[in-house]
């Protein structure tokens, strides 16, 4: 009370994380429902993850440690920005480290290493409605929840088969959650869909322009969308992460040259580090260390 | 035919306000049956319509459905999960302007898939079959299945409602001005269509119209309503050859002979 300048804990007032506690509570208890709350404006504008800060404002604590990531990557602008947010307002710890990591912030990637139970994972997310581009009603696509009408969710898989010949969404893949919601895992590639199952982590998602939080609880079943004859699969790479050789992970494609010159690496940039640290190496690490410099 | 009505509707009234949508309508539909209502505009025939198939709730009056388990439910008594399940399985609505019963912006293929998805067809091979089976039963040639009915002509968007409507077998459609719109050689050849898979099918069927040709065609009986009441009602050949009301008589005199 002395020090009228600074921010309250975590930047929100207490009334407003009450409210989002609760709302966090209900979509807890109704995993893959999204409960309608009322969003704040937040210091950065929307699609920078205002959803997913208030989320995270809300649940941390003072002992809690935060890694922030943006498509996998700690040191990209939204993860640093926001790292840093934290550090100013609740004066958290922070790590770029998963396994240290208590609350995990992240826009459209979720780590390779896999997730321990106590952890929490908090997405950032621009649409939360899977059905919005099929049915652009809210009230219709509120009562399809209510009624657990998805054939349409379907429809959109089938004409993607029908305009070229396999499932060609490769992100923000629609998955059922606990047998019964239709929920939209935020645009992060399908590859990390399997992980949302039956994760051991609190799975949190917060969209602050659309006013929704969803969530999956740990051990929760979480099923992608497909047809029988059309399963379900994830991407997979030809070659390993040119860095740390790591294979069966995200790669992302990086332009070398304007000669066709290209590479692929690790998209969990800490996953990366901690492989190369324990002396894992990948075709390219020599000669792309100098082509950097 | 069977000796008990798929449909039972009595005394079913719709107010707007103090004006009146439609009063005291009860009749009963026989399984196979096709009924023309008929009448001006604004005679409270679309009012009737969306009534019976529950897009309007009624001021008053009941409609009981026999559902597939040979019970009567009432409609409006029926939880809305229930009565969208009816609606998109055992039923099938034809809209005047196909754009308002298609997606527009989805290929012809899912068109007619969406309530075999919907009742959890999940064989994207099956789905596919059965849709290329509807569209040569509708007259649009399977080429056109990954088409978006954005590029088809008016009667074929028309015919691809129908079969997306009936690709679930349902036993009542509701069809609403089903050939409102269409120039005349495309509304004889979408007659003759829906004439004959009512008859293959044994669909029952209620078919709105104000064109008297197509209630002739179409219908085993009719009714003439005239603002919001049924001032006639019978066999179609003996209320159009032999109108007794008034109304009727003049309706009927009112069609062009070419």
């Amino acid at each position: 009370m002395t020090d009228l300048a600074t921010y309250n804990f975590a930047y929100l007032d207490e009334q407003t994380k009450r409210m989002i506690r609760r709302a966090i509570l209900k979509a807890i208890a109704i995993p893959g429902y999204q409960v309608p709350f009322a969003s704040r404006e937040m210091p950065m504008p929307y699609g920078w993850g205002t959803g997913g800060v208030q989320v995270t404002a809300s649940i941390i604590g003072p002992e809690d440690v935060l890694k922030v990531i943006d498509q996998g990557a700690d040191d990209t602008t939204n993860a640093v920005s926001i790292r840093a947010f934290f550090q100013k307002v609740a004066n958290v710890a922070v790590t770029t480290h998963t396994k240290d990591a208590t609350i995990i912030q992240t826009r459209h990637r979720i780590p390779e290493q896999k997730l321990a139970e106590g952890q929490i994972l908090v997405y950032q997310v621009p649409i939360p409605e899977p059905l919005r581009f099929l049915e652009p009603r809210e009230t219709e696509t509120r009562k399809m929840h209510a009624l657990e009408e998805y054939g349409l969710m379907h429809v959109k898989l089938y004409e993607d088969i029908a305009h070229n010949g396999r499932i060609s969404k490769t992100y923000a893949y629609p998955v059922k959650v606990a047998g019964r919601y239709v929920m939209d895992p935020s645009p992060t590639p399908k590859f990390d869909n399997p992980k949302m199952h039956l994760s051991e982590a609190l799975q949190l998602f917060g969209a602050g322009r659309e006013k929704r939080i969803y969530a999956v609880p740990p051990y929760t079943e979480v099923v992608s969308l497909d047809f029988e004859d059309y399963p379900f699969e994830i991407q997979k790479f030809e070659q390993p992460c040119a860095l740390c050789g790591a294979e069966g992970v995200y790669l992302d494609e990086v332009v070398l040259d304007d000669k066709g010159g290209r590479m692929f690496v690790c998209s969990d940039t800490d996953h990366c580090e901690e492989r190369r640290e324990h002396g894992h190496a990948g075709a390219m690490l020599a000669p792309s260390k100098e082509a950097a410099e | 035919m069977t000796d008990t009505p798929l449909l039972k509707v009595s005394g079913v009234s719709k107010f707007y306000g103090s004006r009146i949508g439609c009063k005291g309508v009860s009749f009963d539909l026989w399984p196979g049956e096709v009924l023309a209502i008929v009448g001006e505009s604004g005679s409270g025939k679309t009012t009737l319509l969306n009534c019976l198939s529950t897009r309007l709730i009624p001021t008053t009056g009941s409609v009981e459905y026999r559902m597939r388990d040979g019970n009567f439910r009432d409609l409006y008594h029926m939880g809305e999960a229930e009565r969208r399940f009816l609606m998109r399985t055992d039923w099938g609505f034809v809209h005047q302007n196909p754009v308002d019963g298609l997606r527009m912006t989805v290929s012809a293929g899912a068109n007619v898939g969406e309530r075999l998805m919907a009742i959890g067809d999940r064989h994207y091979g099956k789905i596919r079959e059965t849709a290329s089976d509807w569209l040569a039963r509708v007259e649009i040639s399977t080429d056109r299945i990954d088409d978006q009915p954005r590029a088809f002509s008016g009667g074929m968007r028309q015919r691809l409602q129908i079969a997306r409507n009936l690709v679930t077998h349902p036993r009542l459609v509701f069809m609403d001005e089903p050939t409102g719109g269409l120039d005349v050689s495309v509304q004889a050849r979408l007659l003759d269509l829906v004439r004959g898979l009512v008859n293959d099918l044994g669909l029952s069927a209620i078919v709105v119209t104000h064109d008297l040709a197509v209630a002739r065609l179409l219908s085993h009986r009719m009714m003439v309503m005239k603002d919001g009441h049924v001032i006639e009602h019978g066999l179609t050949d003996r209320v159009l050859d032999d109108p007794r009301e008034p109304y009727t008589q003049l309706l009927v005199s009112s069609i062009l002979q070419v």
